[in-house]
């Protein structure tokens, strides 16, 4: 099992390689002298001239690919339109983005898999009817439409919670009170389609011999459930929160918008409105590298859960 | 009988419609969208009379042991019949939308330039530039069944091929194929469609291409298991002994083979391509106001979200009915089509 491990992280360089050069391939598009649009308008050609010579626009391709990559990571990347360190300006709203994540990943982890699990077992009772009419039709809600209505019910009409900002660290009373409704408009997507897989997968393994077996020989229900049918059920469960988490990325970056929240997915989006390609590569490369690392974690759980399946 | 005067009620009512707009109001072929407008209305019309006077040829179809089964299967739940009709009369929306909208979708009413709440006259409200809000839901929909179908079209394209390749060729070409494409695949969706942007620019067609080229492997895996599948099969080896060439088999006999599962993920992956696009909207870097598009009036709507929350909730609503038709009509397709291709 280790060894798998291994050859995943191995796997991150090619990966972490690629897309850093699919980013800057497409930066590539961008019609123009970057130098030109860099400096923005009335520059002298000395000054263009200077900044290609400073950037390397002027070499070939993959010159200006390892230049950019070097400047990123040793720093000297500056963004156009904050004039700071490109590393910088993301380090500083990295944890604003994690602990976001962190938290709605919990909460639908949380809310979804009992959910599941009680509408699998009570099946066809009323709370299986309205939790799954309900899951259905949140897997259709987009996640910043969840946040706008949030911020009507909780912000506008019953005025319990901020309606946006960055309270400070997740422990603070008031960094918690601002993060609650953005973490939870976030996970609403996750928790609908993860609570409609574990009662499906819940139900498929609670029809399997073995559960007879047990229950024959007198082991209490709860045992049953929660030991010899969940643990079974969980496999496609976790499978499915690993298929999410590119649709909760994708959900951060709106939801982020919507509730003004200083994190890494509302720069990228500030970067592209500006056209500042370099915070543009770089926010993305983080996101990105943040994404294959949770995957890959998703991925290990995945070989401790599933004992049956060696990895070689 | 009771069928029979629901299509006769129907079909006066198109009559009507256009009858007021061709010959009181003479939109008939003057711009773009009238002319769809028009060849729409004009199918429609004849469909339904033949429905009505010549039902034999559509029986026709149902005798077909195919259709039948499928027509079988998916008439046994509710979800699919709802989402059939529900997406009909978005298409119908889409489609005649300039026909059927009480106002301009993108003109300003300078007389009333002010949001006012949902009333008679305004089913929707009006947005604070006084357009009516019905008229931009109604003319929304065209935009997202467009880039959305659109978007799919290029995915799918350039998904299957790629898996056909990979599944075809098998061995270091499989690898490699399906190695770049799980690499591409690594940056999450919305962000490489930010990126392709933030180099293209803003703009329908580049949306269609960004959302477009994201999320190639879900078409290539499938393509890909399906080929392996088909591959081993004696009439592809047949094929091969009567000297048929690799194209030819792959387009005569693979393709055909992966279709119905290709239909069911094309229709899942519009939902999540309409979600996309509204999203990448709503960001202000999806299409452009003053078209209408769902996402578009969402972002506006949110700066006016407690004095008028009729110009964010009717968006909502209609992106949240689409998708989730999609997604109903998925899953009834996949129940209907293949039980056990996809997962």
């Amino acid at each position: 099992m280790f060894a798998y491990i291994i050859k995943r992280l191995l796997w991150l360089i090619p990966v972490v390689i690629g897309v850093s050069l699919i980013l800057f391939g497409i930066m590539q598009l961008v019609p123009g002298n970057p130098a030109a649009i860099m400096l923005g308008t009335n520059v002298t050609p000395e000054a263009i001239a200077a900044l290609n010579e400073k950037f390397g626009f002027n070499e070939p391709f993959h010159i200006r690919y390892f230049l950019m990559l070097k400047n990123f990571l040793t720093g000297e990347l500056d963004s156009i339109y904050y004039g700071d360190q490109v590393i910088n300006i993301i380090g500083r709203r990295l944890t604003a983005t994690i602990e976001l994540g962190l938290l709605s990943l919990i909460i639908a982890v949380l809310v979804a898999i009992p959910t599941g699990v009680i509408a699998a077992v009570k099946k066809n009772s009323l709370f299986d009817l309205m939790s799954m009419f309900i899951a259905t039709i949140g897997i259709s809600v987009p996640a910043f439409f969840t946040g706008i209505i949030f911020i009507y019910i909780f912000s506008v009409y019953f005025p319990i919670l901020p309606s946006s900002g960055y309270g400070g660290r997740i422990w603070t009373l008031s960094g918690l009170r601002h993060l609650i409704l953005p973490a939870f408009a976030l996970s609403t997507v996750m928790i609908a389609s993860t609570s409609r897989i574990t009662r499906s997968s819940m139900l498929d393994t609670m029809k399997e011999d073995y559960l007879v077996t047990a229950r024959s020989k007198g082991v209490a229900e709860k045992i049953i459930i929660l030991k010899h049918a969940f643990r079974n059920a969980l496999i496609p469960i976790i499978t499915n929160i690993g298929n999410q988490l590119a649709m909760m990325f994708g959900g951060a970056i709106l939801i982020e918008s919507v509730f003004a929240w200083p994190g890494v997915g509302r720069l990228a989006v500030k970067a592209v409105e500006s056209r500042d390609q370099p915070l543009v590569f770089g926010s993305i490369l983080i996101l990105s590298i943040l994404f294959v690392l949770v995957n890959l974690l998703v991925d290990v759980i995945y070989v401790f859960i599933n004992p049956r399946i060696s990895y070689k | 009988m009771k069928k029979k005067f629901i299509l006769f009620i129907l079909l006066l009512i198109q009559l009507y419609i256009n009858y007021k707009n061709w010959f009181i109001e003479s939109k008939i072929w003057s711009s773009l969208e009238y002319k769809f407008a028009t060849v729409f209305s004009i199918i429609l019309i004849f469909v339904l009379l033949l429905l009505l006077v010549k039902k034999s040829i559509f029986i026709k179809l149902r005798e077909n042991a195919l259709y039948a089964k499928m027509f079988k299967e998916f008439n046994k739940g509710y979800g699919g019949k709802i989402a059939v009709i529900i997406l009909a009369l978005i298409f119908y929306a889409a489609f005649m939308a300039p026909f059927i909208a009480p106002y301009s979708p993108t003109e300003i009413d300078y007389s009333n330039m002010t949001y006012s709440a949902p009333s008679l006259e305004h089913w929707f409200g009006t947005d604070d530039f006084g357009r009516d809000m019905f008229s931009r839901v109604l003319y929304g929909a065209r935009i997202a069944l467009g880039v959305g179908f659109a978007a799919v079209l290029v995915n799918a394209s350039l998904g299957v091929s790629l898996g056909l390749l990979a599944g075809y060729y098998g061995g270091k070409v499989d690898m490699i194929i399906m190695r770049l494409v799980e690499i591409w695949n690594s940056i999450p969706f919305i962000l490489l469609a930010l990126a392709i942007i933030s180099a293209l620019g803003t703009g329908i067609f580049n949306i269609i291409i960004a959302v477009g080229v994201t999320g190639l492997i879900n078409f290539s895996r499938l393509t890909r298991s399906v080929v392996f599948q088909i591959k081993e099969k004696e009439y592809v080896s047949a094929a091969k002994a009567l000297g048929a060439s690799d194209l030819r088999i792959l387009y005569n006999h693979i393709l055909p083979n992966s279709i119905s599962s290709l239909i069911v993920l094309s229709t899942l992956r519009i939902g999540i391509s309409i979600l996309v696009v509204a999203g990448l909207s709503f960001l202000g870097l999806g299409i452009q106001p003053p078209t209408a598009a769902w996402g578009t009036m969402l972002n506006r709507g949110q700066e006016y979200l407690i004095q008028a929350p009729w110009m964010s909730v009717f968006p909502g609503l209609a992106i949240i009915i689409t998708v989730l038709s999609f997604n109903l009509l998925g899953d009834a397709l996949r129940d209907a089509l293949d039980p056990r291709q996809l997962d």
